[in-house]
């Protein structure tokens, strides 16, 4: 990271660069994944299906839940 | 090259998460609360209800936090990805419109779209009987409206060169319409809002809940888009004197992406 100050110097911005879908690939598998958990955990778990048991997830993050448009009980 | 991203699209959605809570606060528990004094007093006249393993206090505030926290974090990752592989891909646009159109795409094939058909409900509405059913069709609406966006913003590329960048965009706004809107169609309709559940307090919850939807997404798409066009035009500042002075080689390519 350079110094702040040149960030005022009149640098034109580079075109960005591409980066290879063979390179992203195995990122964008695991993010698929993570994403599959992520809306399990703060979108359903509890709900309809339950991997902890009781109800003490699901009611914790309850209004999240509501909030970020997820169907609750 | 995207290990930079990863991190900042997870800082990037603390701070989303943050925001997203304020605004929840602000906008939202007052309406969740309308929603379960409802609830409450139906259960009262029924006879029905019981002890909540969680207070509301806690509910409200840390379980709130704890919630948003997750999903901006896990939320801004996946972004970052999904950065990674549009960058550079938009023609001459830039970090910052970039990252701002992958997050409207996001907030529209992620919230928007998939809420127009399954509207946020407050507590209190909804049969507990049909959770396995509700999920299931929210689940359902959500991937085809991300299928679909997604699937829309790689056809408008696609026909970029044969009818133009304005062209190509509107013809896959509208082949997304038709094909959402015949989701819409086929899928089932929800009816589940019970009698005399307050209408003003309905309308003011989802009004909330686009308010947080809608905060997470521009913070992470801006926010993202911001700090990466910063660095983006460090390395070139640093490259740019680095050819003029000792001669550093590489640049952009090596320090940012």
């Amino acid at each position: 990271m350079a110094h702040p100050a040149v960030l005022d110097a009149p640098v034109a911005r580079p075109a960005l660069p591409k980066i290879p879908l063979r390179e992203l690939a195995p990122f964008m598998i695991f993010g698929s994944m993570l994403m599959m958990v992520l809306l399990y955990f703060v979108g359903a778990e509890q709900g309809a299906v339950s991997v902890v048991g009781g109800s003490y997830v699901h009611e914790f993050v309850h209004d999240a839940r509501h909030l970020l448009g997820f169907p609750c009980h | 090259m995207i290990r930079p991203l990863l991190i900042r699209g997870m800082l990037v959605g603390v701070v989303a998460a943050v925001l997203a809570f304020i605004v929840a606060k602000t906008l939202g528990e007052s309406q969740v609360g309308h929603a379960i004094a409802f609830e409450s007093a139906r259960d009262a006249a029924e006879g029905t209800g019981g002890t909540e393993p969680v207070t509301r206090t806690v509910q409200s505030t840390i379980g709130l936090f704890t919630g948003l926290l997750a999903f901006g974090v896990a939320l801004g990752g996946l972004f970052s990805l999904a950065y990674a592989c549009t960058q550079g891909r938009l023609g001459a646009l830039g970090a910052r419109a970039t990252a701002a159109l992958v997050a409207l795409a996001g907030f529209v094939g992620m919230y928007l779209l998939p809420d127009l058909k399954y509207p946020a409900n407050p507590p209190s509405i909804g049969n507990p009987d049909t959770i396995g059913e509700r999920t299931s069709l929210y689940f359902t609406m959500m991937l085809i409206s991300l299928a679909v966006v997604i699937g829309g913003c790689v056809t408008a590329r696609r026909f970029a060169a044969r009818f133009g960048t304005w062209d190509a965009a509107l013809l896959s706004v509208a082949g997304t319409v038709v094909i959402v809107g015949l989701a819409y169609y086929f899928l089932p309709r929800v009816h589940e809002t019970p009698e005399g559940f307050p209408a003003d307090v309905l309308w003011r919850f989802r009004v909330a809940s686009l308010a947080v939807n809608a905060t997470v997404w521009a913070t992470i798409g801006l926010l993202f888009g911001a700090l990466t066009d910063r660095a983006v035009r460090s390395a070139a500042a640093v490259a740019s004197t680095g050819e003029r002075g000792v001669g550093v080689t590489g640049s952009l390519v090596t320090t940012e992406a």
